[in-house]
């Protein structure tokens, strides 16, 4: 219970996953759904953090360097669609994009 | 015994910030609960040594992601109250950590049955952000700079997509002037 070990941290990982999962499952708000994708790529980034550090290898830092990277360019052109959508259409509400029918 | 400490201390944190995150009504509450999120991580990665990463964590995510979501936040109507999906609660949870749980041992199950092989050990005797660069800009080069290639791209794309009608100003015009503006986005929309 005291000493922290790997399965500490992969236990919280999937934790803040599954918050994370639950925001993508129950948001109709995209902006609010982008929040979420941040969770889970931040909870990746844990479980990356301690496999490093309890193997002693720098891989799992390298993978959560370019998560990091990822995540930011996700963010730069999603927003940017997102606010292209909202000058057209006025709202950003999932349930609202359906111009397809299916 | 500190580390213990710290660890549940964070992990509760973190865990309650992002609960706040997923299910709060209010835009800003969202917004500012991911914020704090995001750096009680941060003190994840100092704990665990890789100092470098928790700067960058930092400075990435709540420097440039949040500040980005700051601003992408003015542009839409977070005053209203955000509607959600009002299914069983109950499934959604049980989905979500039913799913969560395979996620994990997905990718867990493949280190469980071979044995695990260091493939860039730390170096001995330098600090987290010297073995990291030097681990950066030897065997991760050429992802690395794919990554910054990756990176403009995606500032050309925000740029381009967000950058049009930039040149009218909200806060510039008069009065009468938004509320003609605000007609003319109506007509659009009908």
């Amino acid at each position: 219970m005291m000493e922290i070990g790997l399965t500490h941290y992969l236990i919280l990982s999937t934790v803040l996953f599954s918050i994370g999962l639950l925001g993508v499952m129950r948001r109709k708000n995209l902006l609010m759904l982008f929040f979420a994708t941040e969770i889970l790529l931040n909870a990746v980034n844990v479980g990356f953090a301690a496999i490093s550090h309890y193997y002693n290898d720098l891989t799992g830092q390298m993978f959560a360097f370019f998560i990091i990277a990822i995540a930011a360019s996700e963010v730069a052109v999603g927003l940017g669609l997102l606010i292209v959508w909202y000058k057209r259409h006025g709202n950003i509400n999932l349930d609202e994009m359906s111009s397809m029918r299916g | 015994m500190f580390e213990a400490i710290a660890f549940y201390l964070f992990a509760i944190l973190t865990a309650v910030m992002f609960y706040i995150t997923v299910t709060t009504k209010q835009a800003l509450f969202a917004l500012t609960a991911l914020a704090a999120g995001m750096i009680f991580i941060s003190a994840f990665f100092f704990i665990l040594g890789a100092d470098f990463l928790g700067v960058v964590q930092i400075i990435v995510y709540t420097g440039a992601v949040m500040a980005l979501y700051a601003f992408g936040m003015m542009f839409f109507d977070t005053t209203r109250e955000l509607k959600e999906k009002n299914g069983s609660s109950l499934i959604t949870a049980g989905l979500s950590i039913l799913s969560a749980v395979f996620v994990v041992l997905i990718f867990v199950a493949p280190i469980v049955s071979t044995k695990v092989q260091v493939t860039a050990a730390a170096i001995e005797g330098a600090t987290n952000s010297q073995s990291v660069g030097m681990v950066l800009f030897t065997k991760y080069l050429v992802p690395f700079e794919l990554a910054a290639v990756m990176l403009l791209v995606a500032m050309i794309a925000g740029i381009v997509l967000a950058g049009k009608k930039m040149d009218r100003s909200l806060t510039l015009m008069g009065e009468e002037e938004i509320m003609l503006a605000e007609e003319a986005r109506r007509k659009v929309l009908l």
